[in-house]
Order: C-alpha cells, then structure tokens, then sequence
C-alpha cells in the first residue's frame, strides 16, 4: 500500500440542455414533456414508415446562439448523422446527432468560484434530438413514453479543465444561468434540463512520478448536489483504488462507465469502455447539410446579451454591489434588466442595490412572483433610492413607502408627503421631541449617564421613543446626535 | 381486345370528363380484371373493392353536377405497396410489417386522389424494394405477362405486370436502383425514375434514402407524363424534394427531336450483355437518329464500378431505415420474448426474408468502425466521380442511350440462389440513382421468344420533360407499346 501524498483532480463534462421550443427538432409535435404519457407524438417522432423529418430552425438558431454564448466557432456548414443503437426509449433505433461536425466548437467560458475567476475550454456544443423514457414501474413490465422523443438537445462537451468538484458545481450552476439568460432553455433540473456526466480522474505525484488513474465517466446526473457528491467520491475512490494496487493507471487499467446511486451516495461500476458500442455514425440521407450565412449568423449574434458572469462582475465593480447581492440580481434576467434600468434612471447605486435586494426582491419572494411583475415601474423604484439617499425618507420610512407603492400608482414623493413619512430635518423640533423623550424616560436617561452594562440599551431605547414620537419622520442621524449632546448635558 | 382499359390515362380522364365514359364503369372493369388475373400474375397485394367504387360513384356524381374534376378523375390506378395509403394495410411485401395501417398517406397517393385518379390497391414487390424480380415479396412472385413462367423484374414487379397486363392504364413505382426500369423492360411498358427530389418521398417506406425515387409506369410516354405532372412538385415535408416547379411534361411531348445529340457509352454495352437485347436496343438508337437526333460516342469510366458502390451505399442507408422494424411499437412481435434482446432478434428473425437480412448484414458492416473508410466512405467518393461522369457528359449531348437490363425476363426461380447474379440485372440502372439523374425504360423491341426489350435513356438533372419528349417521338414511329400480351 502506497499512499498518495499530491492528488491533482482532472475533471471534464459533458451536459446535455434541453433547448426551449415550442415545436420538437424534427416534427411538429409540442414539447411538453409532461404531458400525459404519449400524448405529445406523431408517425415522425414515433418513427413510422414512410415519415420523415424536417428541421426546426428555431432550434438550431437557438444552440448557435447558446454555442456563441460558450465562446465558439460556428460551423459555416454542418450536418445531421445517425447514431445507432437498440433501445425501446429510441423508436427509429437511431438518433438524429451531429458527429463529426458539431454546430460549435472551440470556446472558452469564465465562471467564478467564491469570487475568485476559473476559465473552462469548450470542445464541441451540437444539437440532436433526445430519446424517450423507458418506465420500469410496474411488474414484468417496462412502458414506454415518447412524448420527450425529439425534443431538442444541446450536448456540451468540456475540456477536462476543471480542478476540484467545488469548481465543478459552481461550472454547473453557472452554465444553467448562462442558458436562461439567453432564454435558449428553463434548465429546470426538477423536469431533467439538464443532465451532467462527469469524468473524472486523477493525477498523482509519488517519488517524482505521475500516476494517472483510468477515466470514470459517471453517466447521466441530473442535480447540481449529486454531480458534487459524485466528483468528491470518485476521486476519494481513485486515489484509494491506487493506493492499493499502483497498476490502477491510464494503460494499465481500462476506462469505465459509472453510474451515482444517490440513495448510498456512491458511484458503481457499469461497463468497461473496451466494450463500447459501435454506434455507425452516418450521414442522415433524409436531412440536408446546414448552411449558415453571415448574415443568419449575424442575425443570431445580435441576440447574445451580456453573460451573467460579467454582469455580475459588472454589478460588483461599477455599482459597488456585493458579490452576494449582484449574484442574486443577476440570477434573472429580466431582474437585472430592471436593475439596469434603475441605474439607468438615475438611482444611486449603493442604495438602490440595497433596496432592490432587501425591500423590492423580498416583496417579490413573499408574493412568489418575479420583481419585474409586482407592476413597481424601474423609475419609481429609482426614485425612492434616491429620496432614502438624499435623506427625504429615512430607511424605516422608505419600507413603508415601498409598501404603498405596492398598491398605489402615484410617485413615491407625492406618496411620502401624503403619508407625511417625508423626514423632518427641523433640529429645534428634533430637540423638543428628545426633551419629551428625557422628561417620560427618567430611568433609561440615568441608565445611559451611569450605568455602563446598561448604557447602550437605554441610548437605543431612548432613540426609539423620540423617533416614535416623531411619527417615524425624524431622522435617525439627528435623533442620534442630540441625544448624545443631550446626555453630556447636566 | 378492346376494352377501356386499353385507352390511355389521358383519354379515360377525357371520356370521363365529358361523360363519355362512367368513372363507375371503368373502375368496376379494372376491378373485375385484377380478379380475375390475380391467380395467373399476382400482381396485387391488397384491393379494396369497395373504396374504390365509392370514389368512382362520386366522381361520375360530381361531373353529373357540373362540379370541376380532375386531370385525372376516373382513372383507375395502382401503387406499389411500400407506399404509405390510410386504407388498408402497408406491407412493402413484408410479414413483418404486418399489420401496419398509416396514420398519413403518401404524398403521392394524395396528390392522384386528388387528381381524381383512384387507387384501386397495392402491388407486389420485393419485400422492402429490395430485389430486381419481386421473387423476394413474402407474400407471392408476381409473374410476367408475357410469360408467367418468368418474372415480372422487379422490384415494382406488381405495377409493371398490371400495366403491362392491362389491369389498369397507370401505376407508381419506386426506383432505388433500377426497380422502376427494369421491370418495366421486362413487362415491355414505359417506366421512368425522376430526378432524385423531384418528387417527394413523404409516405414511401425508405429502402436507400438517397437513391429512392418514386415514379410513374405507364404504356405510353405521354400517359408517364400525365401522371408525373400530378405527382411531381416540392413538398415541404421532404427535405430532400426539389424546391423547383415542376414543367407541363405534356406539353413537352410534341417538341421536335431533330438535333437532339444522343450519347452512346461502349461501357454499356460490355460483356454480360444478351445479344438480342444489345441488337434491339441499337435498332431503337438507330431509329431515333432517323428521326434526326445525332449520335455520338461519349465515355463513363467509372460506370463499371456502379454495382459495388450501389450495393454498399443501398444496404447501409437500409441498414439503418430497417432498424426501426423491431417488435416494439407496431408490426410484428415476437411471442413470448425471453427478454429484450430475444424481442429484437427473434422478432427481426422471423419477420425479415432472406434477401432483406442479407442487405442488413451487408450495410452494418459496411458502416461497422474500421471498415468504414474502406466500404461506406470509399462508396461515396466513387459516387461522386460516376456524377461527375455524367455532368460531363451531359456537356457534349443531351440524353444517354442504352440497355435497361442485360437481358429478358428471366424464369422465376433461376437466380433465387445466386444474389450475385441478380445484383447484375442492375447493372445499367443502378448509375442513375447514384448520380441521381432521371431515366426512362421505353420498349423497344421483342426478343424471338416474344419477350419484350426495354431501352433506357438517362437525362440530365431535370430533365425529365427531355426523357418523356424523345420517348414520346419514338412512340409516334414504333408501335412496341400497343403490343399486347397474350392473357385471359
Ligand atoms: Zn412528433
């Protein structure tokens, strides 16, 4: 038994996206893979003699798109190939894909892991079409459904770039967001959006020697937390194989397929690479090649927006946003276009990005609706940071403001000055409310001057009773200081 | 004889039309004819009697009306039965299809119904298409009416034997590598496979997806033309079919040939090639150079290769189009499975002929990994040189003369046991498809025994129109066509 003493995770994946259209890949059939089992098919998608499919071009506008996003070259020419295999999921016994020349290839994509920047190559992104679902929940008996037969799929393949299962998770996340953003998928993970194959395998260093453990692809996860716990538990494994047996290498010992069983938290072994299938690629006769024009091309690169990465980066850097905060902003991306636009009208960043997060988002949550739907326009919302900023509302003030805002369309001074919330900055009023304050509150005034285990209750305690006696409308900052020269004073 | 189903296409539509002839009467005729055939040439797979009439009861009560009727309307047709029809089954002469009924029709089935045409059934054919004498249908051989000792070729044996036999003036077949012409050679009628996308292939069960065509087979160049005027024509559900309207091949017909540059290619007129049929074919080139065409000699290098490209590129392209045939949503299943390899086995195993496993085996291995380059991909390439062969050619003249087949129709049962020998009755055919050009078997001629000789003319892209023309003035100065077999 040796043991390892430097272990270098080397990790790759690939993910299958289902792409967001209305219409499968080859026929007109509706996506909507839930549907009542079989509900959602036609001769094409069933395979019947005699059909034949016809391209969506939505759909292949749509991973151009989500391939441009990743980074990489768009084949100017591609093609469709058939990928043979038996399986009852798969009615034709062949899969429409693209084999040798994937719609995109060659890209980089930029991640952040705790706020510290991880870059991964792309390989390839092509499209093709998903099979069925085979159920195996009733005795003797398998059903088959073929409504998701068809749907379109974009199958992403990763350098093996990735370095620990930490940074594969955050890869994984940040890719989900990348294909909303660009609204090319839901990435719903409940409905199998997405499915991750990892591969994994390490490198160890042993006496001035590099081991390399044989490659474990584990097939078809379907949740970001299993791909973690799958990555951490090969390597565990690897790294434990090898110590045992030092002939456990690339050459030595063959590649494997393996499959995460969540309910014990490991990974088991499903077949060795050596008996791979032979899938007899060939060009699929019914389809033609596909010709991309610059000016289709450029009509796609239109669409690409900003990536959620670098607006968050953006976020962080230009509006001073806390990593946390932008994250949660730009995780939609009609919030952070809304978010945009406050900025945009004006709203002072810091504040309004406290605001958006703490009071607008958090309405939102509660309602369980999306920001841009609680019908606030991105001007009002502008507005109200600005009066908190400038000092027109206090903080507790512009809480109850956004609250009438809710349900009231006027602007949010004329809210503030009707709901007399608007801050009184008058000092001698100020004062008069603390010397009412010190006269009802002679316990907690002594408490402040004398008593230092109970000092900084009775100063807050006493803050509270003018600000109440204020009606809310003094501000804090004020309140603070008079009471503080108050307390100095005889 | 004389009975209407000896008038052509066009003259049933007329007589039809103005009242002359009963869509009725004539549908009931052709119907009554198949019946009656039906034991001696077994053309038919599948009628359905009763549709029929009720199609010719309703056109006959349209034109009593005063309603318009098709181009078509009355004439009583059939299709190959690897042509999906919503009445009935589809069986491309398999059992193991059985039983499979269409949700759609075949674009082509649509587009003569409606015309008015009506199809009266399904013919035989060799299961899947694949066969050059119907001898490989799992139901029956469909036999010559010339001879019914001899095969009918194939593989639409069952429409060339029914037009030739006067069940019907008009019939669809499909071409993958001669399976239009040759039969038609042998049953001595016209036959013509178009361009490769001029006519969609929505609804016929795939054998070679690239090289399938479907295509009219008639007894005169003028009733093809007809019928391939209602069939031709982009179909958006095809991504293969031609975005490109299709021309008046009527109207084309009476064009002058006088000038016409016909190539001749030595290379098709090689070994293997029966002296009578060679002879024959001649005297129709020569006959169509008396009607001032220009002969000229022109070389197809890579013609000798055809056969071996044709049967890696077919079997690999059916290969895959037959794995769907399975036992698991629709056809035959197995019984009793083991487990669900058994099902795929066993149910393939008992539902597929001999012919059809064996083109299976041939193109997955043709597709297997390491034998890829050296077969499928090797293929291709010589695909693309016999193409280029012909755009070459078709600079210098304007159609290619040759044989459709090596010889006559062959007696039923000689070539059952050796493939080899009956992937040879392809051998001039088979060029078209690769290269995807349009060609036509017109008769020529009858060999001493009576037997009918088929000439084949190849055509530039589109050029069907060009096909139908000369075979047209060739019709108006030979009388081979109105020949007639001997039948009951
Ligand atoms: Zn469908």
């Amino acid at each position: 038994m040796t043991v390892a003493t430097k272990v270098r995770p080397i990790i790759g994946l690939e993910i299958h996206v289902q792409l967001r259209t209305r219409t499968k890949l080859f026929c007109g059939c509706e996506v909507q893979t839930d549907a009542p089992p079989n509900s959602r098919v036609c001769g094409i998608c069933l395979g019947h003699p005699g059909t034949l499919p016809v391209m969506n071009r939505v759909a292949l506008e749509s991973a151009a798109l989500a391939g441009m996003a990743l980074g990489c070259e768009i084949a100017r020419f591609t093609k469709w190939d058939r990928k043979s295999y038996y399986y009852p999921d798969l009615p034709k016994n062949y899969q429409i894909s693209q084999y040798d020349i994937p719609l995109a290839a060659g890209g980089t994509f930029e991640f952040d892991v705790d706020g510290s920047p991880r870059e991964i190559r792309i390989r390839r992104a092509h499209l093709e079409e998903d099979a069925g679902k085979n159920i195996h929940d009733t005795p003797g008996c398998t059903l088959v459904d073929l409504n998701r037969t068809g749907t379109p799929l974009l199958e992403i393949v990763t350098e093996p770039d990735l370095a620990s299962a930490d940074d594969t998770y955050a890869f994984c996340v940040e890719l989900q967001r990348l294909v909303r953003h660009l609204g090319v998928s839901e990435a719903d993970m409940q409905k199998g959006h997405m499915r991750f194959e990892p591969n994994v395998n390490v490198a160890i260093e042993h006496n001035g020697r590099e081991y390399r453990t044989p490659i474990a692809e584990v097939k078809n996860i379907n949740s970001f937390k299993f791909v973690r716990q799958a990555i951490s538990y090969e390597i565990e494994r690897q790294v434990a194989v090898w110590e045992e047996n030092n002939d456990y290498v690339i050459g030595k010992a063959s590649n494997e397929n393996r499959g995460w069983d969540a309910d014990r938290g490991v990974t088991e072994f499903q077949r060795g690479k050596e008996a791979a299938h032979d899938y007899r690629y060939f060009p699929d006769p019914d389809l033609l090649p596909v010709q991309l024009s610059d000016e289709t091309l450029g009509s796609i690169r239109a669409q690409l927006v900003e990536r959620p990465v670098q607006r968050r980066r953006r976020f962080a850097s230009e509006y001073g946003l806390s990593m946390k905060d932008a994250e949660t902003i730009v995780e939609h991306r009609p919030t952070a276009d809304l978010f945009d636009e406050v900025i945009k009208l004006g709203g002072p960043a810091e504040i309004a990005g406290k605001q958006f997060v703490n009071v607008w988002l958090k309405h939102a949550n509660d309602r369980g609706v999306a920001v841009t739907e609680l019908g606030v326009e991105a001007a009002r919302i502008a507005e109200l940071a600005k009066m908190t900023a400038e000092g027109t509302v206090n903080k507790t003030a512009a809480n109850q403001l956004a609250d009438a805002m809710l349900t009231r369309s006027n602007c949010p001074s004329a809210l503030a000055k009707e709901l007399g919330l608007v801050q009184v900055q008058d000092a001698d009023a100020t004062a008069r409310w603390v010397d009412e304050a010190f006269a009802a509150n002679q316990q907690a005034v002594s408490d402040a001057r004398t008593n230092p285990k109970k000092m900084q209750a009775a100063i807050g305690f006493l803050r509270g009773q003018v600000m109440k006696l204020s009606g809310g409308k003094a501000d804090p900052k004020l309140v603070g200081k008079l009471i503080e020269e108050r307390l100095q004073q005889p | 004889m004389t009975t209407p189903l000896d008038i052509p296409v066009a003259e049933i539509a007329a007589g039809v039309r103005i009242g002359k002839l009963s869509a009725l009467d004539i549908v009931s005729l052709a119907l009554a004819r198949v019946e009656s055939l039906q034991p001696q040439l077994r053309a038919f797979i599948s009628v359905d009697a009763d549709r029929a009439m009720n199609l010719a009861r309703k056109i006959d009560e349209q034109r009593a009306a005063g309603r318009e009727i098709g181009a078509l309307a009355g004439v009583p047709v059939a299709v190959k039965d690897n042509m999906c029809t919503t009445f009935g089954a589809t069986t491309c002469g398999s059992k193991i299809l059985a039983p499979f009924h269409a949700q759609e029709a075949a674009h082509v089935v649509d587009q003569l119904e409606s015309a008015g045409a009506i199809v009266i059934g399904k013919t035989n054919l060799d299961e899947f298409a694949m066969g050059s004498s119907t001898e490989n249908s799992a139901f029956f051989t469909t036999a010559n009416p010339w001879d019914v000792s001899r095969v009918a070729g194939g593989s639409s044996g069952g429409s060339t034997a029914a037009v030739a036999a006067r069940l019907i003036p008009g019939a669809l077949g499909s071409d993958t590598g001669g399976s239009i012409r040759e039969p038609a050679s042998f049953c001595g009628i016209v036959g013509l496979k178009p361009t490769y996308g001029r006519v969609s292939r929505y609804g016929l069960v795939a054998y070679g997806s690239s090289l399938d065509q479907i295509g009219p087979i008639a007894r005169t160049a003028r009733d093809a033309a007809l019928l391939l005027s209602v069939i031709a024509g982009h179909d958006p559900r095809d991504s293969t079919s031609a975005n490109e309207p299709a021309p008046d091949y009527v109207a084309a017909l009476d064009r002058p040939i006088r000038g016409l540059r016909i190539g001749v290619s030595e290379e098709y007129f090689g070994a293997g090639l029966n002296h009578e049929v060679q002879a024959t074919v001649r005297a129709a080139i020569a006959a169509i150079e008396s009607q001032g065409a220009t002969v000229l000699p022109i070389h197809l290098p890579h013609m000798k290769y055809g056969i071996a490209c044709y049967y890696l590129i077919a079997t690999a392209e059916a290969s895959s189009n037959l794995a769907r045939f399975d036992g698991v949503h629709y056809g035959h299943r197995t019984p009793r499975p083991a487990d669900i390899i058994d099902l795929y086995s066993s149910t393939r195993g008992e539902g597929f002929g001999a012919e059809v496993k064996r083109r299976i085996m041939l193109g997955t291995f043709a597709l297997s990994s390491g034998y890829y380059d050296a077969y499928y991909l090797k293929a291709l390439k010589v695909r693309t040189l016999i193409k280029s062969d012909f755009e070459s050619a078709f600079r210098d003249v304007d159609v290619i003369a040759s044989p459709v087949a090596p010889t006559i129709a062959f007696p039923i049962g000689e070539k059952s046991d050796d493939p080899l020998a009956m992937y040879l009755a392809d051998i001039y055919t088979v060029s078209a498809n690769l290269a995807g050009i349009p060609a036509i078997s017109i008769p020529c001629g009858f060999d001493a025994s009576g037997l009918p000789v088929g000439m084949q003319l190849m055509g530039n892209y589109f050029a069907e129109d060009r096909l139908l023309n000369i075979a047209h003035q060739y019709q108006q100065v030979t009388d081979w066509h109105n020949h007639m077999p001997a039948l009951g």
